[in-house]
């Protein structure tokens, strides 16, 4: 009787340390990751605007990213000046632990519709831990191969995940027709939670042309 | 259990020590870099996408609501 309570117990308190591990993993292992792969996908991305505009790509932002890869840069000037994150084109679970992903054929940067933008909240580096303390009129910059758009914060709602609307061209109006250049940024909501979706708008207020070739 | 593991520990107690230690972070290690990456998409408890949203949908064209 007593071997079993005593193993009872250590099992307890091995179950308590592998999950504390567990946590862990997930709030710490999981950005290191995710450090990794933005590095490399910030150097690859920033090689190859260097190296100039790719043959057959047309005016700005028509570039055509593949799924995975870097398509722009975000920064959010709220979250202090080191803060960016390249936007990877995907938003399957793959595309998302490597960073912000950007909802393949939803709108580009700058385009007349809706450029919309998935990230992690609390684990794989959390890129969008913050976003809740936005505050319309705040901006959120992205980057480019081929000028940077500044949008600036307009809205901040709390919606069910099933809401797809909000990735619409014109958000909560399928089917209308865009004539503002918007951002969606969207993440789980309450932390550590996926009962609903925070979504923040922006629209867009400015944008410049890449001055050099960098 | 682990009264166990520590009898079946060959050596005195510095060598039993150091096989313990090597032994945990065996465990620790397989944990991390097998079991916890396996287990972490099955609760994704942090999950910033909408559901239901087309892989790809043409731009412009709007999306019809779920």
């Amino acid at each position: 009787m007593r071997v079993l309570i005593r193993g009872l117990g250590e099992l307890c308190i091995t179950a308590g340390l592998v999950l504390l591990l567990f946590v862990t993993y997930e709030l710490w292992g999981t950005g290191r990751y995710t450090h990794e792969q933005q590095d490399r996908l910030s150097k690859e991305m920033m090689r190859s605007w260097a190296s100039g505009r790719p043959a057959g790509a047309g005016k700005i932002t028509t570039e055509r990213v593949s799924l995975g890869k870097g398509l722009a840069m975000i920064r959010i000037p709220r979250f202090g000046s080191s803060y960016h994150y390249v936007v990877i084109e995907g938003v399957s679970l793959a595309d998302l632990r490597k960073g912000p992903g950007h909802y393949p054929g939803t709108q580009l940067p700058g385009e007349v519709g809706n450029f919309v933008v998935s990230g992690h909240r609390t684990t794989y580096s959390a890129p969008f831990n913050r976003v809740g303390e936005l505050k319309p009129g705040d901006e959120i910059d992205i980057d480019t191969r081929d000028g940077k758009y500044v949008y600036k914060v307009t809205e901040k709602q709390v919606v069910d995940p099933t809401d797809v609307q909000v990735t619409a061209p014109v958000p909560f109006h399928p089917g209308a027709r865009p004539s503002k250049r918007m951002i969606t940024l969207t993440t789980c909501h309450p932390m550590y939670s996926a009962a609903e979706r925070l979504i923040v708008f922006g629209q867009l207020s400015a944008e410049y042309p890449r001055v050099t070739g960098k | 259990m682990y009264a166990l593991i520590w009898r079946l520990l060959p050596g005195g107690w510095p060598m039993k020590t150091a096989v313990a230690a090597g032994l945990v972070l065996v465990a620790a290690a397989i944990l991390w870099y097998a079991v916890f990456p396996w287990v972490e998409p099955q609760i994704q408890f942090d999950h910033g996408v909408m559901n239901g949203t087309p892989a790809t949908t043409p731009p412009t064209s709007g999306k019809p609501a779920p």
